[in-house]
Formats: C-alpha cells, sequence, structure tokens
C-alpha cells in the first residue's frame, strides 16, 4: 500500500519494501518454479501456504490497488463491456478487468497467472462467483473451503469440526498435491506462533486509539497498518518485526501527545472520535480521509480494519491446535459474524473508545457489509446514545463518490455530535 | 365460451398466491392446534422435515407487486434487491404475525443479513439461519448438513413442534417424491404440448404447493393435469424458451405474461425453484436414518443454480442440458435487478450457451415492476429471430 502522500515512518518504508519484494517473487514465480494460490483476504490461510513453499495473490487487494491507482474505471468498463452488470460487486469487475487487460499488478509487473484458486468461502457469497469466473478464465482448478456463518452468533463444534475436517481431507490434500510435497505440521505450527505475535502487537495499536488524543486514526490509518497481516506475511519474521516496529512508533506517538499522520499532515486539535462502519473508497482515500482530518475527525476503531481477522476480542492463532486456529481464524473474521454480534462490537468500540459519534460508509459494492446497515445504525445509537451518520460510496466504482453530498453530510453529522457536546455541558 | 377444465384448480391456485395476507396459513393452525407455521426464503428448505414435526412450511417470497412498500424500504439502501423490503414490509405491517418460526437458508448475502435483521425485529419469533453446504462431499458437507437440519428440528420442537421421529420423516418424503412426481408430469405437458399448460398457469399451480402441505398440493395437482390434458390443442407457432434467473425475487405475473403474450413459450425455469431444487427421487436406504437421506438428497441431486457452488461440473452445463432436454431455441435471462448472484453467474451462463451455439437475451426486473412495453418489445423480438433461426 504505497500511495498515501503522509511523512513517512520506519513502518511504511518497511512495509512498502515487504510488498514490493512479495510482487517481485510473483513475477519471478513460474522461473523460480514457484506455484502460485489465488485467494482472499477475510480466511487466508497464509500459514499453511507459507508452509507449502505456495506464493498468494489476494485479488481484493490488487483490486483496491487498482482503485488508489485510478485503473479500476477502465477496469470495470472492460468487465461490463464483457457482458458484467453494473450492479454487481465492483471488486469483481475490476479484477476481471485487470486480468482481461494482461494483469498487470500494483507494482506494475505481471501477476502470475494461478495454479489454483483457495476459494475460502468466509464472509462473503460473491466469493464463490469470483473464484467461479476466474476458474473459466484460468482453467485451473478450485479449492472451496466451505465456512458456515456464525448465524446464532457462535462458533459450535459443529462448524468447528466440519471445517477441520474439510481442512484435513480436501484443502490440505490438494495444496500438497499442487506444492508436490507434504505439510510438515512442525512448519505449520511455528508459522502459527508467529501470527500470534504479530497479532499481539497489532491488537496493542488498535487499543492506542483509547487514548485521548488517539495517537492513529484506526480507519484510515488502520488499513495500512492490516496490510501486511490481512496478506502474504501473516506467519512471517518479516510481519513479527514489522507489528513490533509499529506498535514501538505508535506507542512513541502516544507518549509525546500527538495525534495520527494524515495526508494534510498531523492532527494537532482532535475535535471528533469516531467508530466507522463499512470499507472506505479506495479511488477517492485521499479526499475521503482529509474530509475527515480537515475538521480534526479520527476515527479511533472501525469494523473494516477487521475483516481479514478480528484479533483484539481475543482470537490468536494458537501454534498448539493449528487445524482449530486455521478453522477458528475463518470462522472469526468479521462480515462471518452475526448481525446482533457487530451490534454488539460496534457499540463495545463505541464505549471502549469514548468515541462522539458512530458513521457508517455504506459501499454500493457489498452486500456482505451492508445489508443491515442502517437497522445496525440505529440499534448502536440505541444503546450508546452516541449520533449514527450514514454516508455511501463505492469499493472503486469511482462513479458511486458523491463529493459534495459526502461532505455535506458529514457536516450534518458533525453538527449533531457538536449539539450533543453542547447538550451534555450544558 | 367453451368452459376450461383446469379453470377450478387454477381459480384455487392464484387465490393462494394472491393472498399474502397468508389466511391459509391461519386456517391451518386454527385446525392443527399445536402446529406451527415455519416461513422460509428462498430458495430452498427441505419441506418434509418440516411436515414431519406437523409444521407448515410457507416460502416468503416477499410482496410481489401487491404490497406497497413504505417502512421496508427505510432499512435497505437503494441498491439492495426488492425482496427483502417487500419482507420487512409484511414483517412489520403484521401479516407474518400468525407464524410460529422463520428459517433463512443460505441463499446470499442478502438473506444471511436478513435473518439477523429478523431476530432483531421480532425477537418473540424463533429465527434460525440455516447453512446449506457447498462442499458436497456426503461425509463433509452431508454430515455437517444433517447436523443443521437436526439443529432446526431442536428450534422447533422446544417451540412445541412435534418430536422429529424417522417414521414421520419416512412419510414425509414418501408425500414429497409423490409430489415430485406429479411436478415432473407437469413440466413433461409444458414440454411436449406447451398449449395445455401456459407457464403463467404452471407457475401459480407450483407456486401454491410452496404454501401448502403437501397432501393439498398433491390433490391440487392431482385436479390440474388431467384437466389441462382435456385442453383442446391449438395451432402452436411459438418460440420455444428457458427462463433462467428467478429463483429467488420472483417476477410480476405480468412480467410472465408478457414473454407469453410476445410469442414466447417457456417451456422450462427457475420459478419456485425450492420445489426442484432436488430432483427426482429421494431415497431412503433400507434401515437409514431418513434425515440422512434427505441431507444426501441435496448433496447428490441438488439443481445447479447461481447459489450453489459448481464444484467440479461445467459450469452452464446444466443449462445447456435444460435448453435440450426441453428443445429449447432460446434463453431468456430474467433476474431481478442487484441480485449479485444471478448477475454474477449470467456471463458465465452465458458464455456456456453461446459455446453450444444457443441464442439468449437478459431482462432485469424488480418484483413490482408494473412497466412491461420495452420487455414487450424486447421479448417479441427476441422470439421472432428466434423462429427465424429455426426456420433457417
Ligand atoms: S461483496 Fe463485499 S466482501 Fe464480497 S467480494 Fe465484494 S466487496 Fe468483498
Ligand atoms: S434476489 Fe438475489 S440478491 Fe436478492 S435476496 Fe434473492 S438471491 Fe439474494
Amino acid at each position: 500500500m504505497s500511495t498515501v502522500p503522509v511523512a513517512k515512518e520506519v513502518s511504511q518504508i518497511r512495509q512498502k519494501t515487504m510488498i514490493a519484494d512479495h510482487f517481485k517473487r510473483l513475477s519471478r514465480a513460474k522461473e523460480d518454479g514457484k506455484k502460485v494460490i489465488y485467494t482472499f483476504v477475510p480466511g487466508n490461510l497464509s500459514e499453511l501456504l507459507g508452509a507449502l513453499d505456495l506464493l498468494p495473490v489476494l485479488p481484493e487487494i490488487n483490486a483496491l490497488q487498482s482503485g488508489m491507482r485510478g485503473k479500476s474505471a477502465a477496469y470495470i468498463a472492460e468487465a461490463e463491456r464483457q457482458g458484467h452488470s453494473e450492479d454487481v460487486c465492483s471488486y469483481v469487475k475490476c479484477d476481471v478487468g485487470m486480468s482481461l487487460s494482461g494483469n498487470i499488478g500494483p507494482t506494475g509487473e505481471k501477476l502470475p497467472p494461478p495454479d489454483a484458486l483457495l476459494l475460502s468461502h468466509t464472509g462473503c457469497f460473491t466469493f464463490m462467483k469470483w473464484f467461479e469466473l476466474l476458474r473459466e478464465q484460468y482453467k485451473c482448478p478450485v479449492i472451496m473451503l466451505h465456512v458456515p456463518y456464525q448465524g446464532d452468533g457462535e462458533i459450535t463444534a459443529e462448524m468447528r469440526r466440519y471445517m477441520v475436517e474439510q481442512l484435513r481431507d480436501v484443502v490440505i490434500p490438494a495444496l500438497e498435491e499442487i506444492a508436490g510435497k507434504q505439510l510438515d505440521l512442525n512448519e505449520l505450527s511455528r508459522r502459527l506462533a508467529l501470527s500470534a505475535q504479530a497479532e499481539d502487537d497489532l491488537v496493542r495499536v488498535w487499543e492506542a486509539g483509547k487514548r485521548r488524543p488517539a495517537p492513529i486514526d484506526g480507519y484510515f490509518g488502520g488499513v495500512y497498518y492490516v496490510g501486511p497481516i490481512f496478506s502474504a506475511f501473516r506467519g512471517t519474521e518479516e510481519a513479527v518485526a514489522y507489528y513490533r516496529e509499529l506498535r514501538e512508533e505508535v506507542e512513541a506517538r502516544a507518549a509525546r501527545g500527538e495525534g495520527p499522520l494524515t495526508p494534510i499532515g498531523p492532527i494537532t486539535n482532535e475535535r471528533y472520535r469516531l467508530v466507522v462502519e463499512g470499507p472506505p473508497c479506495w479511488t477517492s482515500f485521499n479526499d475521503f480521509w482529509s474530509m475527515f482530518a480537515k475538521e480534526g475527525a479520527v476515527v479511533v476503531a472501525s469494523t473494516y480494519t477487521k475483516v481479514g481477522g478480528l484479533y483484539d476480542t481475543g482470537f490468536r492463532h494458537d501454534p498448539a491446535q493449528p487445524y482449530e486456529a486455521l478453522a477458528d481464524y475463518c470462522l472469526g473474521c468479521y462480515t462471518n459474524h452475526s448481525l446482533t454480534r457487530r451490534i454488539e462490537l460496534l457499540s463495545k468500540y463505541v464505549r471502549d473508545y469514548s468515541a462522539d459519534g458512530f458513521l457508517v460508509n455504506s459501499v454500493k459494492s457489498c452486500n456482505s457489509f451492508s445489508v443491515g446497515q442502517l437497522q445496525m445504525m440505529r440499534e448502536v445509537e440505541a444503546r450508546t446514545g452516541a449520533p449514527g451518520g450514514f454516508i455511501e460510496s463505492d469499493l472503486v466504482d469511482s462513479r458511486y463518490f458523491g463529493k459534495a453530498n459526502i461532505a455535506n453530510r458529514l457536516q450534518s453529522f458533525f453538527q449533531m455530535i457538536d449539539a450533543r457536546k453542547a447538550r451534555r455541558s450544558a | 365460451m367453451s368452459h376450461d377444465p383446469a379453470a377450478t384448480p387454477l381459480e384455487k391456485a392464484r387465490e393462494l398466491v394472491e393472498d399474502l395476507t397468508f389466511s391459509h396459513a391461519k386456517a391451518w393452525k386454527a385446525a392443527h392446534p399445536g402446529g406451527l407455521v415455519v416461513g422460509h426464503l428462498p430458495i430452498y428448505v427441505p419441506r418434509p422435515l418440516f411436515e414431519a414435526m406437523g409444521c407448515l412450511p410457507v416460502t416468503i417470497y416477499g410482496g410481489g407487486d401487491q404490497v406497497d412498500v413504505v417502512r421496508g424500504d427505510s432499512y435497505f439502501q437503494s441498491y439492495i434487491c426488492h425482496i427483502p423490503r417487500s419482507t420487512v414490509e409484511l414483517g412489520v405491517s403484521g401479516a407474518l404475525d400468525g407464524f410460529d418460526a422463520f428459517v433463512f437458508p443460505s441463499t446470499c448475502d442478502v438473506i444471511r443479513n436478513l435473518s439477523g435483521m429478523w431476530k432483531i425485529l421480532f425477537p418473540q419469533k424463533a429465527v434460525a439461519y440455516l447453512d446449506m453446504p457447498q462442499n458436497f462431499d456426503a461425509h463433509l458437507g452431508g454430515k455437517f448438513y444433517a447436523l443443521e437440519l437436526r439443529r432446526i428440528a431442536r428450534m422447533l420442537e422446544e417451540r412445541g413442534a412435534k418430536a422429529l421421529t424417522s417414521a414421520a420423516l419416512a412419510a414425509a418424503i414418501e408425500k414429497e417424491n409423490e409430489r415430485g412426481v406429479l411436478l415432473d408430469q407437469l413440466d413433461s405437458i409444458r414440454r411436449d404440448e406447451p398449449w395445455r399448460v401456459r407457464a403463467s398457469e404452471a407457475y401459480v399451480a407450483i407456486r401454491a404447493g410452496t404454501l401448502l402441505p403437501v397432501e393439498e398440493h398433491i390433490a391440487l395437482l392431482s385436479e390440474l393435469i388431467p384437466a389441462v390434458r382435456q385442453r383442446p390443442a391449438r395451432a402452436y407457432d411459438n418460440a420455444r424458451v428457458v427462463v433462467v434467473g428467478s429463483f429467488c425475487e420472483q417476477p410480476p405475473p405480468g412480467l410472465i405474461k408478457t414473454l407469453e403474450q410476445s410469442g414466447c413459450d417457456i417451456v422450462s425455469d427457475d420459478f419456485n425453484l425450492g420445489l426442484r431444487a432436488v430432483r427426482g427421487k429421494i431415497e431412503v436406504a433400507p434401515g437409514e436414518d431418513p434425515l440422512v437421506a434427505l441431507a444426501r438428497a441435496f448433496i447428490d441431486q441438488g439443481t445447479q443454480t447461481a447459489c450453489r457452488y459448481v464444484g467440479k461440473a461445467k459450469k452452464g452445463g446444466a443449462l445447456v442440458e435444460t435448453v435440450k432436454s426441453s428443445r429449447a431455441d432460446g434463453v431468456v435471462f430474467l433476474a431481478a435487478s442487484f441480485c449479485d448472484p444471478a448477475l454474477l453467474d449470467q456471463p458465465m451462463l452465458e458464455a456456456a450457451l453461446d459455446e453450444a451455439s444457443v441464442p439468449h437475451t437478459s431482462v432485469k426486473f424488480a418484483e413490482n415492476t408494473g412497466q412491461f412495453q420495452s420487455v414487450r418489445e424486447q421479448a417479441g423480438a427476441f422470439g421472432d429471430s428466434l423462429k427465424l433461426w429455426g426456420a433457417a
């Protein structure tokens, strides 16, 4: 994630190098004899892929990068020319358009075609369609891992067993065949232990948002923080080093009483502390962030940064139970949670992070996130008393980013917060 | 005008389908003290499970074009399909008050999240999300699915339904198989002699079955099928089409009729797919737990649809097969606006049709669409072109 013009901290430079190296490895994969697996962020099995020496490609990350680099409009147009509907998820169209346009990745290097598609069916039905589409395009196998939804807000023994059995009987044998080697369970456990270390530090980073002023922005800044752990690096020494460094930076900023870095400079006058639900709009990411930063609005906690793993409620990859750890990880990603649990989590964030308000950015693309958000907003308002705001945009389809409309709605939202603060101090 | 021998059963079915106060369910409850009415969203739930527990499963297809959505819209953003809006409208307006429980099958993200909304909106009702497997190995997905069904059964039992017994379930499966035979007969009439029963008529006759106890649907179909066979033959010069994409939100009846009036005979479709989500007889082996058999039928005999992972099968292969077996000239894609599963599936199905040289066209709708002029023109032109192609 390399395009934000903020002052660079050491961790950011490290992340940039990590990602560049990964894309280099990918571009050389075929000549190096490496096998490539496309997979999704929620429910990604990075430790397992790493233990089998397989290289992951995450199409959602490519799509969001295309959005940030101004390429998504052309890719979406290409997919729509090929018969894809305007109504459907723009990530899928952006990715399909990118692969039809030469499959050039975010660093300008060509991405290798997949040797298999690992369809971790977690928290979103569109994933299934997406990989069916790519299967047609690349004529490669799909490995399906059906992840049950936490409809009643809990992981049951039956769900876990189903997951473990699929991992053991379907996913691992299929990956072993592609890798041409057997899984070394010790190596998998070693990687899971590294994951847990990085997860500990990431949680410390999130919790820094509870401080006043918050030294981080847990949404706009947060999407950078999750870059390594949501993609190819969970379960690696590089990720451990990155998260240790990031944590130290954040703690140092907190000790100095500094606010987060933003595209318009550091926030020095924290006026609004917000909790945000929903993904950001990548095509206008800096514009979007600046609308908040200009008002001194800091997002102290967000749910989007939990789509690839919800660690701040206690989950850690457990090296002693590798299959169960992978199962629980997949089952526990944010969008695999029931609406009731999502409301509880958001309400907890509002309280624990002393937020002044709660904002939904509802993206057109994503039914998984969006259906129910209006009701969630009312419930969180009722439970916490904090004002709720609602804006709409899209992930990578800039046709749905109405800057003036969003700015107006944000203004009204900030006024609501001001009015509430005035009432409380009166 | 001569009397239509099929008028009575069709009228009965139409009345049921158009009654969005669900008075038949209320009457059923009054006649079956202790019985539960269980509403479910599309596409599919295994009805014999509910019937065996003395429950009446009722498919809720939203409000169609009959309900003014007022409050329902305030729950959903503009870019979400229509069925959840009118379903919430039905719920908050009290039309579903007589229902005891609701099951939301894992059709898509909309229905999945609606299950959570429903729990919050109607805390006094029993509400379950039913996770259908996307792994089609009987020892993995089949086993998990059977456990899911037991979980639902436990929930119903806690609400006062009869305990599930193997004997009752085996008997309910037997009835479901009987219904399946009749549905197959109706399908073959539509295929072989489409003038005897129009798609719009078959539609209400089948949809009535999503509201009725299985015996009553069997009775209705048993009355209808011989009746349509008595209808006089007529000259026939329509294009034969398969309609695909309306497996969840249902097109307004006017839209189906518009397709017919534009010269297209719908010889196969995926409307009301819930009754056809499992094809063929559900076999219970001697000594086998019928619940396991019910789960296995879904695993092994499930209909290919956008909401079911295609596994190793060729994408679109089933559609091409349907076109062939129903001797159709072309395919009309009829998807609800903003229906991600149908619309994401469509390019793959189109590719399979192109490969098999099957012509196709595409129409989008919302359940409450009232204007069909452009569909009439499009379908008319498509039908004409099919006849020309066919003659060439
Ligand atoms: S629908 Fe949402 S979760 Fe699913 S692929 Fe699209 S953006 Fe991702
Ligand atoms: S119409 Fe499509 S998107 Fe809407 S609820 Fe049904 S399957 Fe889901």
